[in-house]
């Protein structure tokens, strides 16, 4: 199957403006990995942080790991969005300099203020360091999530407005009306995928603003009390949503790619628009298993995290995954890095959710929580899938058409597979032999598996290294296979 | 035992995904008819559902009746013992525990957010709740085994929180 001539144009700035965000995500997250070898480290017995330093780094690789991959991820939403409707090059711009701000301010509170209260910022222990960092360095950390929030917000508003143009309001390019049965073109998969991401993170963006404000005002004002409970269901709400948020942008490449070198369209079924109308609604309420070991939420709220979680996990499998399989199987397709990636993810995506659907059942969850189970399911679909899937839209714009990949190439992919793989099999068995999450010092029992996932990470690493350097060098294809 | 019955299952259900996976990225020759192909796909897809509801269901209403939740205050014949979470130890009005009778922890916060987990000797994770300012959370449990067991703290809480441990000790 040849793909060379299937592209719309893509203009010069909107084109380098993609280019400028994926340059920016393969960055941080090439740095955020060396800190997430480092406490792999740690925890294997070789001391180069200290306690302090590890949770620090903690801190860093969650806040960074996450608003990389929302970074990569919208890229990856934007540039097929725009092949539908028309966005604005300067929002998306501004989102990325608001990213770059909050990104100076965030490594500014933990690396300069000392500021290590997680990612997930529970309250109070950001307004609780016990001598190790600042007011100013919280403060810091608050407002650099604010700023990136603030910059999707805005993003989103502008995609809002262009959906509501072309199509005449949300549940219309969500495509409701074709799903009860209207007749008529249902819209295309980007459009409906960005409908529903444009929901669901508006939502979850509101919520952590307002509870990041409350802290920010409770860091100088103790008398504004706060509820723990209630923060950290506002905190849960707003987390689970972004992250998710940012499979549902990446999975658009999925759709856009694959087909390009099986030769087959994917079609938008009346099940891919249930999927995608169930998904918005189950997203927003999927939140609840993160707080199953809070005996004080009521019960019916923990019941609702379990049930949403397995039935949050049937439009992923029976739709996404089984379409990619139907879609590739027996299609002759050319395998090269781009469509390897990108099948990759919808793998990791796929398998990744079954160690978390256990994990959202209450009983498993009475030993697993905050155990390495927890890293162990979500680096299978953030690592091999989201990242994945954003690795084979930055191969497949740099792809070199006549020559095909290279043996560094292949190299890339399979290190990064492989080294992947392990990495989440480490963190896997250490959950489920009750080795906690977040730790920086493990006992000597534990060792192994953090010796493992140390060698693990490397080979992520070096993978990851060898796609950048691709993607680096390749750059100057993107013309030419787009334009 | 929960911790290997997750472990095996998600092998179990992990390797035929990745199997599938493999299978399809390889499978030969070229179909003619993509069409018929993808008819027949997605009649086995609607099959598959209904087949994962009728397993899956009972399933899960079975883990309901396992639920950790509602452990009675009022009870009679417990062991009762306050648990206050504190950066960076455990505060018990009581350590020594009978085996077979049950015990309820009370487990609250005097600071921030803290984890309450019991490990056994060897360092299985037996159960936990979370320890919250302002809330008091009940979890049950009867000790089946005389020995001594550790206090884990399993809420990320600051620069000690691996190093927030104490001691049970349970006797006939
Ligand atoms: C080479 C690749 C990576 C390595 C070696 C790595 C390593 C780690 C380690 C060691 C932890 C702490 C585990 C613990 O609780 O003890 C962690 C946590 C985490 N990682 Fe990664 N990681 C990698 C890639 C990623 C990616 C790609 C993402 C997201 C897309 C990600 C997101 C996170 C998040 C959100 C946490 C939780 C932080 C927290 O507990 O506050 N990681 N990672
Ligand atoms: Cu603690």
């Amino acid at each position: 199957m040849s793909d060379t001539t299937m592209e719309m144009a893509v203009p010069r700035g909107p084109r380098n403006a993609v280019i400028t965000y994926l340059a920016t995500t393969v960055v941080v997250l090439l740095l955020m990995m060396v800190f997430g070898l480092l406490m792999r480290l740690e925890q294997a017995g070789v001391d180069l942080l200290g306690a302090a330093g590890f949770y620090q780094v903690l801190t860093a690789h969650g806040a960074g790991m996450v608003g990389a991959v929302a970074l990569g991820s919208s890229a990856v939403m934007w540039y097929f969005l725009r092949r539908h409707v028309e966005l604005s090059t300067g929002v998306f711009l501004l989102n990325l300099a608001l990213f770059l701000l909050g990104a100076v301010l965030i490594l500014g509170g933990i690396f300069v203020g000392g500021f290590a209260g997680a990612w997930t910022f529970l309250y109070p222990l950001p307004q609780t360091p016990m001598g190790l960092w600042t007011q100013a360095a919280a403060a810091s950390f608050f407002l650099g999530l604010l700023a990136i929030g603030v910059g999707f917000l805005l993003l989103y508003i502008d995609i809002a407005r262009a959906l509501i143009a072309n199509y005449g309001g949300l549940g219309r390019s969500l495509g409701l009306p074709q799903l009860f049965g209207r007749a008529g073109n249902p819209p295309p998969p980007a459009v409906v995928a960005s409908t529903m991401v444009l929901i669901v993170n508006t939502l979850g963006i509101v919520a952590g603003a307002a509870i990041l404000s409350m802290s920010l005002i409770n860091l100088y004002q103790p008398g504004f009390e706060i509820d723990s409970l209630w923060a950290k269901n506002l905190i849960y709400f707003f987390g689970h949503v972004f992250i998710n948020a940012t499979i549902y942008m990446a999975v658009i490449g999925v759709y856009e790619i694959l087909p390009h070198y099986t030769g087959r369209p994917w079609k938008v079924s009346r099940v891919f628009l249930a999927a995608w109308a169930a998904s918005t609604v189950m997203v927003l309420l999927v939140y609840p298993h993160h707080l199953l070991m809070d005996f004080s939420q009521p019960t019916s709220l923990h019941v609702l995290g379990q049930v949403i979680s397995y039935t949050s996990g049937l439009p992923v499998l029976l739709v996404t995954a089984w379409g990619a399989l139907t879609n590739v199987y027996r299609s002759d397709i050319r395998w090269d890095i781009a469509s390897g990636f990108v099948f990759l993810g919808v793998f990791g995506w796929a398998a990744g959710v079954i160690p978390a659907i256990i994990d959202a059942t209450i009983v498993v969850n009475t030993v697993m929580h905050n155990t390495l189970w927890v890293p162990g399911h979500f680096h299978f679909y953030l690592l091999l899938g989201v990242v994945a899937m954003m690795f084979g839209f930055m191969a497949w714009l740099t792809r070199a058409q006549e020559k095909g990949d290279g043996f560094f190439d292949r190299l890339g992919f399979w290190t990064f597979t492989g080294g992947g793989l392990a990495l989440v099999a480490a963190f896997l068995y250490s959950g489920a032999s009750s080795v906690p999450r977040r730790f920086a010092e493990h006992l000597p029992e534990w060792a192994a598996y953090a010796q493992l996932g140390s060698v693990a990470a490397a080979l992520v690493i070096l993978g990851t290294l060898l796609l950048a350097l691709r993607f680096f060098l390749g750059l100057k294809r993107v013309a030419n296979n787009v334009a | 035992m929960l911790q290997s019955i997750s472990l095996w299952l998600t092998i179990l259900l992990v390797v035929p995904v990745t199997a599938t996976f493999l299978w399809v990225a390889f499978s030969r020759p070229a179909a003619v008819d993509a069409g018929e192909l993808a008819t027949r796909s997605y009649r086995l897809r609607d099959w598959t559902f209904w087949v994962l509801l009728a397993v899956v269901t009972p399933v899960f209403l079975y883990t309901l009746t396992l639920m950790p939740y509602g452990a009675d205050p009022e009870a009679e014949g417990v062991q009762a013992v306050n648990v206050t979470g504190h950066m960076w130890r455990w505060e018990l009005s009581q350590d020594e525990f009978r085996v077979g009778e049950p015990v309820q922890f009370r487990v609250t916060s005097q600071d921030v957010n803290h984890g309450f987990a019991i490990y056994d000797e060897d360092m299985t994770l037996l159960t936990q709740t979370q320890a919250m300012p302002g809330y008091t959370n009940i979890l049950e449990y009867t000790f089946e085994q005389p020995g001594t067991y550790q206090v884990l703290c399993l809420e990320y809480c600051g620069v000690a929180h691996h190093a927030m441990v104490a001691e049970l000790t349970v006797t006939e």
